[in-house]
């Protein structure tokens, strides 16, 4: 059993004198304890609007969400809103892409952090601070005992993402989500903030759902990964086989146009044609049709069904002409398999 | 690919004489230089020498001679120092960002050179010094043999017309009550270039057929654009007048992944239509390495390392540089899993006070207890075109020296 099972998730956003636009249509995945799925896709895909919908954290109006958020055996959509403020913070909780603009600019770190221990562990005092203190020391922050008395603003941006994370892991949620946490960070700080997050989930056996557009970062950290487009789930597998044998068109096309440390220089890259701008609705189509190299007739006429791709294991596919895995999958396994910093001419170390 | 041509002209017959030269120097240069030579690295070319004895400021100057007119753009010691104000009625300055604190370079024509760093490096305010956006401190940007720094008025004006900029965020650089017609003509009138109105217009479609948007934008403004689309209207604006250096701040990084690998296709199109010459300033290591000839990788004001782009990723040989390509995520699970990965410690020290010796010896893993934190290493060149500035840049490559076990103090 899952801990979280999300089940048809929509959410509609109205607009006025138009139809309602589909932020998020019919997504579903389950997360497990002590594993972290990735959510992925560009801006626009739904993803964020999903992890928001999950901590209904979505404004009340103007909006409607359907389909099922069970966590635990409760469906978080149909609970009052008192029971959801206890939830939150304290099974479940979010770590957001910007810390600065999270973070309560006027408060400092160790009031904000000390809040939450105060609201749900129901801790006073001297024992919350020492506590505050102890997750500081956690997540890496030097010098902890000065830096609770201390501002965002004081903070790097590293720094302040470490605090973002000390405060969601608090309570010890049994759910992390965390939406783009490194997209504003530098590469080496990035480093730092993955590994330390590995660690936490590893250790704790805490869920995550983890948001990125960087298919470099899910590479290395998620157990499962979704690829989500317009709004809907277009391709599911486990890492591993998803980046050696993606099959939907999007997919592979996200693949080709990323310049790669491992790739020689100034190879052409292949990128995905249009923009998303190019979308088309899904009710009676594929959405990506237009900017697909692999469009056959169908794929203008009917929407595509979420269902097994014809290889490969627990794979799931939602087109209706995927490429071809031999081709994409060939020269994955050849990169695999030389070593961690394969010089261009080693490709014939294959096992 | 091209490959810097100046150390390899230094005949080797002037070996000897060179090494003597250098025994003039401080006792501790002299010994790296030795040191250099009985290691693994040993076809470290003669002309090494030469530069190292000229210190970093006249290796840019060696290189430039050597190579003759066949360098675009020579900086040389550049240094742009910020000045910090305190006091209301007067303003007193009570210190300095270094935030370009003595870089040289040499790029030749046609050339790619991609600048890298972590943020507050000091990559954009090199390239804006550059282009004299910003006022340079000291040093010198000899463009096409004219010293940029010393001109002013009229002519600054007219050398302007041969260098542009593309900015990284491409909304927040086209005026948005501007239409793309007249964001496009602006550059062309002030410099001449347009003659009547016909000209213009052809002129004008045929920069936009270049960067591959519709041919009724002209009439549209920013907004109606999509993000990949503005930054083409960005680089047509750039391309307006014909330059021959373009400095690309950060191109595609506020753009998606499939639109930004368009960006970076039609860069390198445009470039092979017209020769241009670029200096990429990105974040990103692998974007910058698959756009340039050559990598130049800034840490805190200076240059650590700089090679042409395969080099770069086959054989790093400053510490920061090697931490900065094992921090690169790569889209392979496999490959993530099994590589080993160099993870620093702490943040970038600030530019105002930075640090003694070499500036990333607080965060760096094979720091030695001598030179480190007190000589600041120059920039050498231990392979033919690959420069570093690390004092044990060869030990740690032929795996003499190994990466500290202990924790380096947390900044």
């Amino acid at each position: 059993m899952a801990l979280l099972s999300v089940q048809d998730l929509s959410v509609k956003f109205k607009r006025r004198g138009l139809a309602p636009f589909d932020a998020v249509d019919g997504v579903s995945f389950d997360v497990e304890a002590g594993k972290i799925v990735g959510l992925v896709g560009e801006s626009g895909s739904g993803k964020s609007v999903t992890s928001l919908a999950i901590m209904r954290l979505l404004p009340k109006r103007g909006n409607t969400i359907g389909g099922v958020v069970d966590f635990d055996g409760t469906d978080l959509l149909r609970i009052p809103m008192s029971q959801m403020r206890d939830k939150r913070g304290a099974d479940l909780a979010m770590i957001f892409q910007d810390p600065l603009s999270s973070l309560n600019p006027v408060v400092p770190i160790g009031l904000q952090i000390t809040e939450v221990l105060k609201r749900h562990r129901g801790m006073r005092g001297a024992a919350a601070e020492n506590e505050a203190r102890d997750l500081l020391d956690q997540v890496g922050i030097p010098d902890p005992t000065r830096r609770l008395h201390e501002y965002a603003h004081q903070l790097s941006g590293g720094m302040r993402q470490r605090a973002m994370i000390a405060m969601a892991l608090a309570c010890r949620p049994r759910l992390l989500i965390a939406d783009e946490p490194t997209t504003a960070l530098d590469v080496t700080i990035q480093a730092q903030i993955l590994s330390l997050l590995d660690t936490l989930v590893h250790e704790h056996g805490t869920a995550m759902i983890m948001i990125t557009h960087d298919l470099g970062v899910v590479a290395g950290l998620c157990d499962e990964v979704n690829v989500m487009y317009a709004g809907r789930t277009v391709e599911r597998a486990d890492r591993y086989e998803i980046y050696a044998h993606p099959q939907h068109p999007y997919t592979n096309g996200l693949l080709a146009s990323i310049p790669r440390l491992d790739s020689p220089p100034g190879e052409r890259l292949h990128p995905v044609p249009g923009s998303v701008s190019d979308n088309i609705p899904w009710a009676s189509a594929c959405a990506f049709a237009p900017r697909c190299s692999n469009a056959i007739g169908d794929c203008r006429q009917q929407s595509p069904e979420f269902k097994p791709a014809p290889v490969g294991r627990d794979h799931l596919l939602r087109c209706f002409n995927p490429v071809e895995p031999e081709a994409v999958g060939a020269a994955a396994v050849q990169q695999m398999a030389t070593s961690p910093i394969p010089p261009p001419s080693n490709k014939e170390q294959l096992s | 690919m091209t490959e810097p041509q100046s150390p390899q002209e230094v005949p080797d017959r002037d070996r000897d004489s060179e090494v003597e030269a250098v025994e003039s120097h401080e006792p501790t240069q002299q010994q790296r230089i030795k040191d250099l030579h009985v290691t693994d690295l040993g076809e470290t070319e003669a002309a090494s020498e030469a530069e190292i004895e000229a210190g970093e400021a006249g290796a840019a100057e060696a290189s430039a001679a050597t190579a003759g007119e066949d360098v675009l753009l020579e900086v040389n010691n550049l240094k742009v120092h910020f000045p910090i104000k305190r006091g209301v009625l007067f303003d007193r300055t009570v210190g300095y960002v270094y935030a370009v604190d003595g870089v040289s370079l040499a790029i030749k024509p046609g050339e790619t050179y991609g600048l890298v760093g972590e943020s507050g490096c000091g990559k954009t305010t090199l390239g804006r010094g550059i282009l004299r956006l910003e006022e340079p401190t000291e040093g010198q940007v000899l463009f096409g043999g004219t010293d940029i720094a010393s001109l002013t008025g009229e002519a600054l004006r007219k050398e302007r017309r041969r260098m542009q900029m593309v900015f990284q965020d491409p909304l927040g650089s086209l005026d948005p009550r501007q239409t793309v017609e007249s964001i496009l003509l602006e550059g062309m009138r002030a410099h001449g270039l347009v003659k009547d109105k016909a000209q213009a217009n052809a002129r004008l479609r045929q920069l936009l057929s270049d960067v591959g948007l519709p041919a009724n934008s002209l009439r549209k403004y920013p907004h109606e654009f999509s993000g990949g689309q503005r930054q083409r209207i960005g680089i047509a604006r750039a391309l307006s007048v014909d330059p021959e250096l373009i400095v690309a701040d950060e191109p595609v990084s506020a753009l998606d992944v499939s639109v930004q690998a368009q960006v970076l296709n039609l860069l390198a199109d445009l470039q092979s239509e017209r020769g241009l010459t670029y200096i990429v300033i990105a974040h990103d290591l692998a974007v910058v390495r698959h756009i340039s000839d050559r990598v130049g990788v800034m840490y805190l004001g200076s240059l650590v390392e700089e090679a042409p782009s395969i080099d770069i990723y086959a054989e790093p040989l400053h510490p920061y540089t090697r931490a900065l390509m094992s921090a690169v995520p790569v889209p392979d699970p496999v490959l993530e899993d099994t590589r080993e990965r160099i993870v620093l410690r702490g943040d970038l020290p600030s530019p105002v006070n930075p640090p003694s010796g070499c500036r990333f010896h607080t965060r760096c893993p094979w720091r030695q207890p001598t030179l480190c934190d007190t000589e600041r290493p120059v920039l050498t060149e231990l392979k033919p075109g690959h420069r570093v500035a690390c004092h044990y840049a060869a030990e740690i490559a032929s795996g003499e020296l190994k990466p500290n076990a202990e924790q380096l103090e947390l900044v």
